[in-house]
């Protein structure tokens, strides 16, 4: 297939799907308003309106719309693809992500029984009235969840991927210098660092990078002040591909929540609004299982947390309605990943009477609630912050917990992270396999979570303007490298997997964006 | 020792001490002593001069008969700041002193040791620029070596002092050159106590006019009135920071004007002097105040201990600045050095303590709900230790900064700001100044939904126990830092701008970030030299900044 006939492929499909957008529908009617402004000219109709889009700004929201598209959409293929190789064309992997959804559903079940609590049921009327009352309070409630646990924990998902194998691949050929040293035994093509340099080139040495140019030493003349002045600019501006370009080099703290929203096109328009009470009236007439998992890991992760227990609230509002959005489920065509299925009781097995379920097709883990617990600190409105999170959640952080083969999924992740090491640190990396604590035992935590409730926060946003950047969780494997390499001396001289996790438990003194440059600029190679 | 009795406390007779001393180490210690008291009088007597002489009450007549003059002729008339030897050469002379004199000290102290003799009788040829005169000054500006502290408190503050190399604490009676003490201990023995030039205190004689919440307020409606009639309205404008208070009983019909005035308002009443939340209620109808009123008149055997009791009632800020449902309010710790000339210094860190439950107006009988004291937070029934309810400034700084943009957070800083200065100004020419004393406040700030500050109190004994390791950690830093600035040994040159986490804030007027001279006079902007809730790398400016302390080698 030839360029040519990709591309127009592509604008297609992109037409296709915005086609029935509520935005193409504004548009329209903007565009048969602006015939009764008397500078629309008849012999000039096309050009006149297209000049009128322009200027009123919705020219602007289009591309930007476009932009989002060309973000989340499938890769350009040929038309007799089959729709699994758009979620993952890797047959092995194909295989083992079904089976750890068979395990994972088959858990929740099995917690269904043991709980005598059913996957979902109506709320009696009283029971609606009091949960609406405290809506905004939830987290006064303190419902016994002893007996609640979490579904699965990243390091049973580790065990997941560690047994990956491919079966075209025999590993025993390369045994050797050159063999792979780490836990991950499946062939990717993950980048090194003269690649990622490329890559990555504005993180280099040279250019200024909020989380280093700005700190209290430097004065804001030197860099600071005038990016900000930048910033602000594209947020005038209201254009998404600027808006990322920019975040590569850091967002101001002033203006993130803005070029966020931006980069992700989240605009917050009334009918999102609108869909969000749609979504919190879902919550209060149904109760559903994976609920005591939300509460449950909530408890146990922000509430706990220093910089996140203030949010509590914020969180039950924003994890609750996101296990009711079918629109999640729009992303499952390009997810490893597949909606587990259930079956309304008394209709027998029958795949027409199968629901999804929950309904979102996303059966929270320990620690999911960390995904949302950061932005918390950039919205204030539910709303806002529910479609932010659910735009980052089908970009991003859907691939750090499903098998698959894509550069962002956490199996390329945990391979990088550990090529990397073994590149680089080959002494750290011998001595930590020596006395069995593996590098990515260790690690993998971190970036199942893209290191959400391990840095302080405001490092942690810096980290996530660069994972929006440059559109890549990439940069969450290059870190957890270089956390390692910062700690390399100390962990030299442990001699357990315990006292390396001693080492290595506390990161928020961290200061993520010097130790990625370092790592990736300053590393000989 | 008789010779203790001339400086206890009380001690107003003269006193005759014979001594007789060898040329040696002891004759040394002398030397010393007969110094600091030429110091001493030479200040006080330039004191006496000025208004600064109001302490008065705790001068005792004391006279030493000294068997060797000449050294007494080593007191300066004048202390002078800015001349002395390049910083390093000296620290490493001195040091080399100093570890000579500890080492012989730790060796029983008696024994003649020429060594350190010759080396303290070259340091003072080497450093004494001007002469004689400088004899007086290099002993002030040297500090000590061994600090003797005495320590009120069981905490963090007792930590630091033990852990201060060369600090030695003092039990009982014994003479100190450090004090940290409670309110209650100075209310006791501060007029009594004789205090040596070098020796300083944790508190001024009357602090409470800051601290107590009616003189508070008093002082502030006082300042604010003054301002007005000599500067204008404009001016005074800028102290509508605290909300409208009554002193009660003593104005109570004044309050009550005002409270029929506002129908439907909240109040908060408070006991003056009660702090960490002890006593407080809220209440909305005039009913619930005679109910109270009456509860302490009726309780007849302990009438005067209710009498005494008196009690503040505050508008309540009903629009509170919530983040995620929840009140907090901002604890900020400022150093106050010296009243006259003011000498502030505000911490870069603090916290914002948060309330457990979610606001609402509705349920004003919910204490744990109102009030954002950790103190009172901690006895709520779910109070969780592990959480802490706290969130470092810097961190609700950025939160703030992250919804609201930069320039708004800036310019609530600012406002922050002129609230410490203006509140230390109300109460300058109350307090009595002395140069031994220095206050450590708790400032607490409460923001509405306006992003206008408040200022709820001020506290003179802020808890220091710590909540978590993390406000361990803080408080610890916070109580260094003030060692550090208080500086008993000797290591700051006076004209420090920052000193760990302190930054000054006041010196007699603003202090600006930019160095103010010729030629930076004319441009007009000047920034404030506050860094409330930035970043606090306290540990790497004091490495810059201080010499190692006495008889430790630099790191």
């Amino acid at each position: 297939m030839d360029e040519g006939s990709e591309l127009s492929l592509t604008i297609a499909q992109i037409v296709q799907r915005l086609k029935g957008s509520h935005l193409h529908s504004q548009i329209e009617r903007q565009a048969k308003e602006c015939l009764h402004q008397p500078e629309i000219k008849l012999e000039s109709l096309k050009e006149d309106v297209r000049s009128f889009l322009k200027t009123s700004g919705w020219e602007r929201q289009l591309q930007n719309a476009v932009y989002r598209e060309l973000h989340v959409q499938l890769p350009p293929s040929h038309p007799a693809t089959p729709p699994e190789h758009l979620k993952e064309p890797l047959a092995y992997m194909r295989k083992a992500q079904a089976s750890w959804e068979k395990r994972v559903l088959k858990s929740l079940n099995s917690m269904s029984t043991e709980l005598g609590v059913p996957l979902a049921r109506m709320r009696p009327a009283a029971e609606q009235k009091e949960l609406s009352n405290k809506w905004n309070e939830m987290g006064t409630d303190e419902p016994d969840l002893t007996s609640v646990r979490p579904v699965y924990a990243p390091k049973d998902f580790l065990e997941v991927l560690i047994s990956l194998r491919n079966p075209n691949h025999d590993s025993s050929e390369d045994v050797g210098v050159r063999s792979h040293w780490g836990l991950i035994q499946v062939p990717l093509n993950v980048r090194d660092i003269p690649q990622l340099r490329q890559a990555y080139s504005e993180l280099n040495l040279t250019s200024g990078q909020l989380g280093i140019d700005d700190h209290a030493h430097i004065h804001p003349d030197m860099f600071e002040n005038e990016y900000v002045q930048i910033g602000k600019k594209v947020v005038l501006e209201q254009d998404s591909a600027a808006a990322q370009q920019y975040s590569r080099q850091g967002c101001p703290t002033g203006l993130r929540a803005d070029l966020w929203a931006l980069i992700l096109n989240s605009t917050n328009q009334p009918q999102d609004v609108m869909y969000y009470e749609q979504l919190t009236a879902g919550v209060i007439q149904h109760d559903l299982l994976v609920d005591n998992l939300i509460y449950k890991d909530v408890k146990l992760t922000a509430s706990n947390d220093d910089y996140y227990f203030v949010f509590e609230d914020f969180l039950y509002q924003v994890l609750l309605c996101f296990s009711r959005d079918t629109a999640v489920l729009e992303h499952f065509k390009y997810n490893s990943a597949t909606p587990p299925k259930s079956f309304i009781q008394g209709k027998g097995e029958d795949e027409e009477c199968a629901v999804v379920y929950p309904p979102n097709g996303v059966i929270p883990f320990h620690g999911f609630s960390m995904y949302v617990a950061p932005l918390c600190f950039l919205y204030n409105e539910p709303s806002k912050l529910y479609s932010v999170f659910r735009e980052m959640y089908s970009r991003y952080f859907f691939r750090l917990h499903s098998i698959s083969s894509s550069p962002s999924g956490v199996v390329s992740l945990c391979l990088q992270f550990e090529r990397l090491l073994q590149t680089h640190l080959p002494q750290l990396f011998y001595h930590l396999r020596q006395i069995e604590a593996q590098p990515l035992r260790i690690a993998f935590k971190w970036m199942v979570r893209a290191f959400s409730g391990y840095l302080s926060s405001d490092q942690l946003l810096l980290l996530w303007d660069r994972i929006l950047g440059y559109d890549s969780l990439e940069v969450v494997a290059v870190l957890a490298a270089a956390v390692f390499a910062f700690r390399a001396e100390n962990l030299m001289e442990v001699t357990s997997l315990a006292s390396a996790e001693a080492v290595l438990a506390d990161l928020s003194t961290l200061k993520v964006m010097p130790l990625i440059q370092i790592f990736l600029f300053a590393t000989a190679i | 020792m008789a010779q203790a009795r001339c400086h206890r406390f009380g001690q107003s007779k003269a006193v005759k001490v014979y001594r007789l001393i060898t040329r040696n180490y002891e004759r040394e210690m002398l030397d010393k002593a007969s110094l600091k008291l030429g110091l001493d009088r030479a200040v006080l007597q330039s004191m006496s001069g000025n208004k600064e002489g109001n302490n008065n009450g705790m001068r005792k007549k004391k006279s030493v008969i000294f068997l060797d003059a000449k050294s007494f002729l080593a007191g300066p008339a004048v202390l002078q700041e800015g001349d002395r030897g390049p910083a390093e050469e000296r620290s490493l002379r001195s040091h080399h002193g100093r570890e000579r004199r500890r080492q012989s000290l730790l060796l029983g102290g008696h024994r003649p040791d020429p060594a350190a003799k010759s080396h303290h009788h070259h340091h003072h040829q080497t450093s004494g620029f001007k002469g004689t005169n400088d004899y007086g000054k290099s002993e002030e500006r040297e500090g000590r070596s061994c600090v003797r502290y005495k320590c009120g408190l069981l905490n963090t503050i007792q930590d630091v002092l033990r852990q201060r190399p060369g600090w030695v604490e003092v039990k009982d009676e014994g003479e100190w050159d450090f004090n940290w003490c409670d309110v209650g201990w100075l209310r006791e023995n501060f007029d009594h106590s004789y205090m040596e030039e070098h020796v300083r205190i944790n508190h001024f004689r009357n602090h409470y006019e800051l601290t107590r919440k009616n003189l508070m307020v008093k002082n502030l409606k006082r300042y604010r009135k003054n301002l007005e009639r000599d500067v204008g309205r404009m001016e005074a404008s800028k102290c509508e920071f605290f909300p409208c208070t009554f002193a009660l009983p003593s104005e109570y019909h004044l309050f009550v004007e005002e409270f029929k005035r506002s129908p439907g308002s909240t109040w908060i009443m408070k006991p003056v002097a009660k702090s960490q939340g002890k006593g407080i209620f809220l209440f909305r109808k005039l009913k619930d105040i005679m109910d109270w009123k009456k509860d302490g008149t009726r309780s007849g055997e302990q009438k005067d201990a209710a009498q005494v009791e008196s009690y503040v009632a505050q508008r309540y800020i009903e629009n509170p600045y919530l983040i995620n449902g929840r009140k907090f309010d901002l604890r900020v710790y400022v150093l106050v050095t010296s009243y006259v000339p003011l000498k502030a210094w505000l911490y870069r860190d603090g916290f914002g303590r948060f309330s457990s439950t979610r606001f609402s107006l509705s349920s004003i009988d919910d204490k744990y709900m109102h009030l954002t004291n950790v103190a009172v937070q901690k006895t709520a029934p779910d109070y969780d230790p592990e959480k802490g309810c706290k969130w470092q400034l810097q961190q609700l700084r950025r939160y703030l900064t992250a919804k609201h943009g930069r320039e708004t957070i800036e310019t609530l800083f600012k406002e922050i700001d002129n609230i410490f200065v203006r509140s230390l100004q109300s109460v300058q020419k109350v307090i009595i100044n002395d140069k031994h004393c220095f206050e450590l406040y708790g400032y607490d700030i409460l923001l509405d939904q306006n992003l206008k500050p408040w200022l709820i109190e001020v506290n003179a004994s802020p808890s220091h126990t710590p909540s978590s390791q993390e406000d361990y950690e803080m408080k610890c830093s916070l109580v260094e830092d003030t060692l550090n600035v208080v500086d008993m040994e000797g290591r700051l040159t006076g004209k420090e701008k920052r000193v760990g986490g302190y930054d000054l804030m006041w010196n007699d007027g603003p202090v600006y970030r930019e160095d103010v001279n010729l030629e930076t006079f004319g441009s007009a902007c000047f920034s404030a030299n506050t860094h409330l809730g930035c970043v606090n790398d306290r540990e790497k400016q004091l490495r810059r900044l201080l010499k190692p302390f006495p008889g430790q080698k630099r790191m």
